[in-house]
């Protein structure tokens, strides 16, 4: 994308970003664009996260399930590292943490395709901006 | 395929799991099994919802129901009444302070013991792709700044938010905005610092490694509110992945023209580079940081002149923390009053911690100002690990001190920990348990700072050795009793005459330690024994004569044949030879070896 000019340019490019996300969430396949964000931050990354999203990376392409892995910093479970977030379309966001190659298997078959929790869910416990 | 209807989440923390919680999700299973709801209802062990205080907690989806101090024997009740009648336990429902029942774990109070302002954006955004920064209202503040605001009313708002220094010393950030912006040059600077040193912090490059955009936009805030078309950051080589991140984000954000010539179609020009530091902890005060960017040795300078006068290059320079600047755009996007409703009158905002040491939920954490040392550890944090007893808090890193269960109810801003004999620091929080001792513990904090001092003034450079030396001594068994008042007094005149603050503050961690823990300073000294077993030196391992059968097992495990004794006979250990290793004490079938 070319330079933003202009307040008015930086707005319009924000809502269509802003587009772009709500389109993954409304999508009507069910298993269509899911989100999985995976901590990697120094002490994410000392903890295997690199190698929990080679794996999901991978494992994802093979099981044919449409999903976006992106890499995003820390989000304060040092106790429970490596952690992702999984955001299903149109569904809350669910952190996972403890994250192992066992556990993100599940993660994909149990909860990505089935809707069934697995163990180690880390409940959010902090307001963000946007609450206020 | 099966499809469950409703989740029943039971804590799984550290905490909860030391109540029974393995046993609630048991029952609570057994129970769905017993109505036939197996297939419907999904019991799954979470990990800590940080409500220690009332657990075990179990929490129904998807209505969100929120039980506390639940009992296994409760699970039949759980199940029985709502699950399969639909009707919540009343019994069970939180109560809040006012008495009132809560059902909707969304409405609790206990949600709002964090709020994350710096770290708004960390894990949740691709630090590395600038769109999604702009997705999340990135750039805004810049754009709004530029079109719409003179300087002094930027300086104004930020004023007016109460933001103070994240750093340590809690300067109000907009007066020293203010000072940069009135004093005339041709050159001005705006300088990040991201020489985060305090050990065991690591807030600075959690926020550059996950949020690297915001530092950015606020500083090109800053450049334009001060008059600076410059920017540096400063930040220590040993943060390989932040510098990596931060040098893809300089590279987008002027890609987009939000950094370089013109930004916005304004006439404001502003470009940032980075400056490496070999990570010494002196180069986090200001003045030295300087120094080291000009190539000079990292060694502080008296002030005045501040670098708002005289900084980089003898230019006016501003200097704030990254965590400082990651406040800025939420600042200018939801305006200063909305951010001085969060925290205290005289410290507004929120503060991010570094939560470690023996606390069950160690991580990075953002509290409002104002929030109590016991929210921190005992709720946030989960308690202490283990189940062991709360003994202290390091609060400030090696400038700062040791608090004990009297200040746990002390709500933490700037003034409240200066008060009770510790500072805010950077944020770095330690917690320490019934096994930690307190002259070691000063001990460790003195190490760091003898090592880091940069030698320029003779009260930091000589008199922290010395009183290193003495804390040796003392763990040693080897001090008088003059040495605790020697060691007082050393402390007071290197507080009084050192040149910086590492100098000036180095000796805190000794007097908060002296001042909570007198007691066991002088059991070392007197009775050359470390109350908390923790000093190698002073402990002893014995024989108790009652129990040794005379197996020879320690004798033969000892590496250094400190054990004598004839089969079948009492053994006795040679303390002169005794190294302390503990092989004696594994060894005993017995439990006839113990420590002293």
């Amino acid at each position: 994308m070319g330079k933003i000019k202009s307040l008015e340019d930086l707005k319009k490019r924000k809502q269509d970003l802003q587009k772009k996300v709500d389109l993954r969430e409304r999508a009507d396949h069910p298993e269509a664009y899911v989100q999985i964000k995976v901590g990697m931050a120094t002490s994410g990354i000392a903890s295997g996260a690199k190698e929990i999203y080679d794996f999901l990376v991978e494992a994802l392409e093979k099981r044919n399930v449409e999903a976006v892995v992106t890499q995003a910093g820390d989000m304060g479970y040092s106790y429970a590292e490596p952690t992702i977030e999984v955001t299903k379309p149109g569904e809350e966001p669910v952190v996972f943490g403890y994250v192992t190659r066992e556990r993100a298997d599940e993660v994909i078959e149990k909860y990505i395709k089935r809707g069934e929790l697995v163990d180690g869910i880390l409940p959010q416990n902090y307001r963000t901006i946007d609450d206020e | 395929m099966t499809k469950y209807k409703m989740h029943l989440l039971v804590c799984g923390g550290t905490g909860c799991r030391a109540s029974a919680s393995d046993s609630i999700a048991e029952s609570l299973k057994e129970q769905l099994h017993h109505h036939n709801m197996d297939h419907e209802v999904q019991v799954i062990l979470t990990g800590c919802f940080g409500f220690c205080e009332k657990g075990p907690i179990v929490k129904v989806l998807p209505d969100n129901t929120f039980y506390t101090e639940v009992k296994p024997e409760d699970a039949s009740d759980i199940v029985a009444e709502h699950l399969v009648k639909g009707r919540q336990v009343e019994r069970l429902l939180y109560k809040a302070p006012s008495g009132e029942q809560v059902t909707d774990s969304r409405h609790m109070d206990f949600y709002k013991k964090q709020i994350r302002i710096a770290l708004r954006n960390c894990g949740f955004i691709d630090p590395e792709n600038i769109d999604e920064y702009i997705a999340r209202d990135g750039y805004l503040a810049l754009g709004t700044v530029l079109n719409e605001m003179t300087p002094q009313q930027v300086i104004d708002q930020v004023k007016e938010s109460g933001l103070r220094g994240r750093g340590g010393g809690g300067f109000p950030a907009g007066k020293k905005w203010e000072f940069a912006y009135k004093n005339e040059s041709d050159q001005k600077y705006v300088v990040c610092n991201a020489d985060e040193g305090d050990p065991g912090a690591f807030m600075d490059r959690s926020i550059l490694e996950g949020d690297p955009h915001a530092v950015l936009e606020a500083m090109a805030i800053c450049g334009y509110a001060t008059g600076a078309d410059q920017g540096l950051i400063y930040i220590r080589a040993e943060y390989p992945l932040a510098i990596k991140r931060l040098k893809i984000a300089i590279e987008q954000a002027r890609e987009y023209g939000l950094l370089g010539q013109q930004i916005f179609d304004s006439h404001f020009n502003f470009d940032i580079q980075l400056r490496y530091g070999a990570g010494a902890f002196v180069c986090g005060e200001e003045t030295a940081l300087i120094h080291s960017m000009e190539g000079e040795r990292g060694e502080p300078t008296f002030k005045p002149p501040y670098p708002a006068q005289s900084g980089y290059l003898e230019k006016p320079t501003n200097v704030n923390n990254v965590e400082t600047y990651a406040n800025v755009p939420v600042i200018i996007n939801k305006g200063p009053g909305w951010f001085s409703k969060i925290g205290t009158q005289k410290a507004t905002g929120t503060k991010v911690f570094a939560l470690a040491g023996k606390v069950n939920n160690v991580g990075l954490i953002e509290v409002p100002m104002g929030t109590t040392l016991r929210e921190v550890i005992f709720e946030i944090g989960g308690g202490i690990k283990g189940g062991k007893k709360f003994k202290a808090v390091q609060t400030g890193g090696p400038s700062g001190g040791c608090l004990t269960e009297e200040h746990l109810d002390t709500p933490i801003d700037f003034d409240n920990l200066l008060a009770v004999g510790s500072m805010m620091g950077s944020g770095g929080m330690i917690v320490m348990d019934e096994d930690d001792c307190m002259v070691s513990v000063a001990k460790f904090f003195l190490e760091f700072t003898v090592e880091e001092s940069c030698g320029k003034c003779a009260p930091c450079r000589v008199g922290n050795k010395r009183m290193h030396e003495l804390l040796e001594r003392i763990t040693q068994g080897k001090a008088e009793k003059k040495d605790l008042q020697r060691l007082k007094n050393m402390c007071h005149v290197i507080a009084d005459t050192s040149l910086c603050g590492l100098g000036q503050t180095a000796p805190s961690p000794v007097l908060s330690t002296m001042e909570n823990f007198w007691d066991e300073y002088v059991a070392h000294v007197e009775d050359q024994r470390c109350p908390a077993g923790s000093c190698k030196e002073l402990m002893r391992y014995e024989i108790i004569p009652e129990n040794c059968v005379g197996c020879t097992a320690c004798a033969r495990k000892c590496p250094v044949g400190a054990i004598t004794g004839e089969r079948k006979q009492v053994h006795e250990i040679d303390q002169d030879k005794c190294i302390k290793c503990g092989a004696c004490l594994d060894a005993c079938k017995f439990d006839a070896v113990t420590i002293k």
